[in-house]
């Protein structure tokens, strides 16, 4: 027992200096004035007026996990049902290997194919056609959410599917059970666990984004990232960028743990 | 005893990711710069930090920053040792103000002599001590003569013209956003009064809707990708871009535009003063101060340095505009520290406008409902199913 406490300890020192550390001093920050340092709620109360953004924020990152879980479940099911395991690790292969290149070149090569000038408008404009209205708008920031953070979505569902015991399944068709309700009533409450991790693995990232906005946005679309990272980058009101931060993590958490609610004895509903 | 070996295990481990001191301590400089603002080989220009290390065996580290917002930010967050800098007047006077910059050693700067005298004693460092001129220019309208009906140029008021709605970039940050507004509507680039501060944030409240973007660096890819047909920036950047795009065209607003000056600096973060006093005496030297500004297209502020360029660019109007264009331009200076923190939050509120739309709420609320809905489901379903499994239990 001694030497598993043992083991674990430069975690937690690392999680102390890394992270129990910096969010003392984001609480700190948020509470006290940019010049004076004196202690203060304004910057608490000032985020009222950036009510309108973060529900965007939070509206735009919740698309963003639908339709993530709508492409995602399929693919981790159909990935997760392959007979060769050869084939399985090929395909999970192929999920991860966007993930190797930046993501900052990936939302780049978005840019790149839907500006008004260019590969796809410039193809259509050879046809002959009308060039399409496909970036700086709220659509084109989804795309760019939902193309970065699909894997997160997908490899949580795959470990989860591939673990489902095909017996089930199998003792479920021979009681009678078609297809859909083999899927409602056996593949979809087991795969909760994995709904939830992809779930939660989207929404926090798209939720605080700020570049993929920037990039495929436009002065319309900015989001709570956006926001805070000028209030480090260039505004300097480090106090105010704090006091976002914090009140956007109290939603996250409060998000998150709706979300860990559903998977609250979910092996009782089962069985 | 053995928690000691680990905890000196992972300090060991976190310490050799910090660069190794004694490493630093090899001559080098770190250098802070606007991005696209050095002749860094391409083309067949000259590489100034390769140069400077042939010829002085320090090590150039070349960082770039897009505005002197960014810069400032950087510096006041700390943490970080930076060597020369290279900010604007009325950066350089507001650091000078909170002091954050180093005096300059002129010994060991010889090639400030050859500095011209309208660029010595300046407004933003009096005394000029802590800076020496980079170089000059001034801020007025791109705009793509393709696209955009000459008659429609003149004004700052293109950038308000519906017509080019979307295809119109705007800067991004605070001073320059303002300038443009102040400029519009007839104010001093350096006024303090709030309503004319607020009148401006109307201004480019009404701007947003037609504007495709806030940017700075981007809009090089931009302008010549003719993504966007409109800009205001840098008269030396026009410079730069119009060698990839013919079309572009530089305009100087009748109502007036800002003229200011870059200047090297030494922010007190320094660690190796003397390796940048070398650096900046490197760069205003005039061979490489001409062949550097040649290729960068903005204005040299020494005559000596003009004859190591290609007289073309000498001659260019854009670059050297004569006397009557320059009586319009005017300089920025330091704004007081209410002055700067009220623009910053005007200008906040500029780039968050949008109000609060209702689809989010709906639709915020809608999954909301739905969660609760489908908890409260569950949990009944859950009760139901012990209380039979109960039942079963007693029957038997």
């Amino acid at each position: 027992m001694k030497t598993r406490k043992l083991l674990a300890a430069p975690y937690i020192v690392w999680m102390c200096i890394f992270t129990v550390i910096p969010l003392g001093i984001v609480v700190y920050y948020a509470f006290t004035d940019s010049i004076t340092g004196a202690l203060t709620l304004s910057n608490i109360t000032g985020i009222a007026s950036y009510t309108g953004i973060f529900l965007k924020s939070i509206w735009l990152a919740l698309i963003s996990c639908a339709i993530c879980l709508i492409i995602g479940f399929p693919t981790a099911h159909f990935i997760a049902t392959r007979p060769k395991e050869s084939t399985q690790k090929l395909l999970y292969m192929l999920i991860m290997l966007p993930m190797c290149i930046s993501f900052l070149l990936r939302t780049l090569a978005w840019v790149a194919l839907l500006d008004d000038t260019g590969i796809i408008n410039n193809a259509i404009r050879l046809l002959g056609m009308k060039p399409l209205p496909l970036v700086r708008n709220n659509g084109a920031v989804v795309l760019g959410m939902v193309y970065n953070y699909l894997p997160y979505m997908i490899l949580p569902l795959y470990s989860v599917i591939v673990k489902i015991d095909h017996r089930l399944v199998e003792a479920a068709e021979d009681l009678g059970a078609n297809h859909g309700q083999v899927f409602r009533h056996v593949i979809l409450p087991l795969s909760v666990p994995g709904i939830i991790s992809g779930f939660t693995m989207v929404f926090v990232p798209a939720v605080s984004t700020f570049y993929i906005s920037q990039k495929l946005g436009s002065s319309g679309t900015t989001l709570i990232g956006d926001v805070i990272e000028s209030q480090f980058k260039t505004a300097y009101n480090p106090n105010l960028g704090a006091a976002m931060s914090l009140v956007l993590m109290i939603m996250v958490f409060a998000c998150v743990a709706i979300m860990n609610r559903f998977s609250d004895g979910e092996a009782e509903v089962i069985m | 005893m053995k928690k000691i070996i680990v905890f000196a295990i992972t300090l060991a481990l976190a310490f050799s990711l910090v660069p190794n001191a004694a490493l630093a301590a090899e001559k080098s400089v770190t250098v802070y710069n606007w991005g696209q603002y050095i002749s860094d080989g391409s083309e067949g220009y000259i590489d100034v930090n390769k140069a400077f290390t042939e010829a002085t065996g320090i090590k150039v580290n070349y960082v770039t920053f897009d505005s002197n917002e960014t810069l400032y930010s950087k510096l006041k967050a700390g943490g970080e040792s930076i060597d020369v800098i290279i900010p604007s007047d009325y950066m350089i006077a507001r650091m000078i103000s909170e002091d954050m910059l180093l005096p300059l050693d002129f010994s060991n700067i010889p090639n400030y002599d050859t500095i011209d005298d309208a660029y010595r004693n300046t407004t933003f460092d009096p005394e000029n001590l802590y800076s020496v001129p980079y170089t000059w220019g001034t801020v007025g309208i791109i705009y793509n003569s393709k696209y955009v009906d000459e008659e429609d140029v003149g004004s700052w008021d293109l950038l308000w013209n519906a017509k080019y709605a979307d295809k119109i970039l705007m800067f991004d940050n605070p001073r320059d956003a303002f300038a443009v507004t102040e400029n519009l509507l007839g104010y001093s680039l350096n006024t303090e009064v709030e309503d004319e501060l607020r009148a401006c944030t109307y201004k480019l409240v009404e701007q947003k809707p037609l504007v495709q973007n806030y940017v700075m660096d981007q809009i090089y890819d931009k302008m010549i990708r003719e993504e966007a047909w409109i800009a205001p920036y840098y008269a030396g950047d026009y410079l730069m871009m119009v060698e990839d795009n013919e079309d572009l065209e530089f305009c100087f607003p009748e109502e007036g535009f800002n003229l200011f000056i870059d200047a090297m600096c030494i922010p007190d973060c320094c660690t190796n003063k003397e390796n940048a006093e070398a650096y900046i005496n490197f760069l205003c030297s005039p061979e490489i101060s001409g062949q550097n500004l040649e290729y960068l297209g903005y204005s040299v502020p020494s005559e000596a340095a003009k004859e190591f360029m290609d007289p073309e660019v000498t001659e260019s109007d854009i670059a050297y505009p004569d006397e009557e264009t320059l009586s319009r331009g005017e300089a920025f200076i330091n704004l007081s520290t209410e002055a700067n923190q009220l623009m910053d939050s005007l200008w906040l509120e500029v780039k968050t406008e949008g109000g609060i739309e209702l689809t989010p709420i709906i639709g915020i609320s809608v999954c909301v409902l739905a969660a609760i809905v489908l908890l409260a489901r569950r949990s009944i379903v859950t009760k139901r199913r012990k209380a039979n499994r109960c039942k079963k239990w007693r029957t038997n």
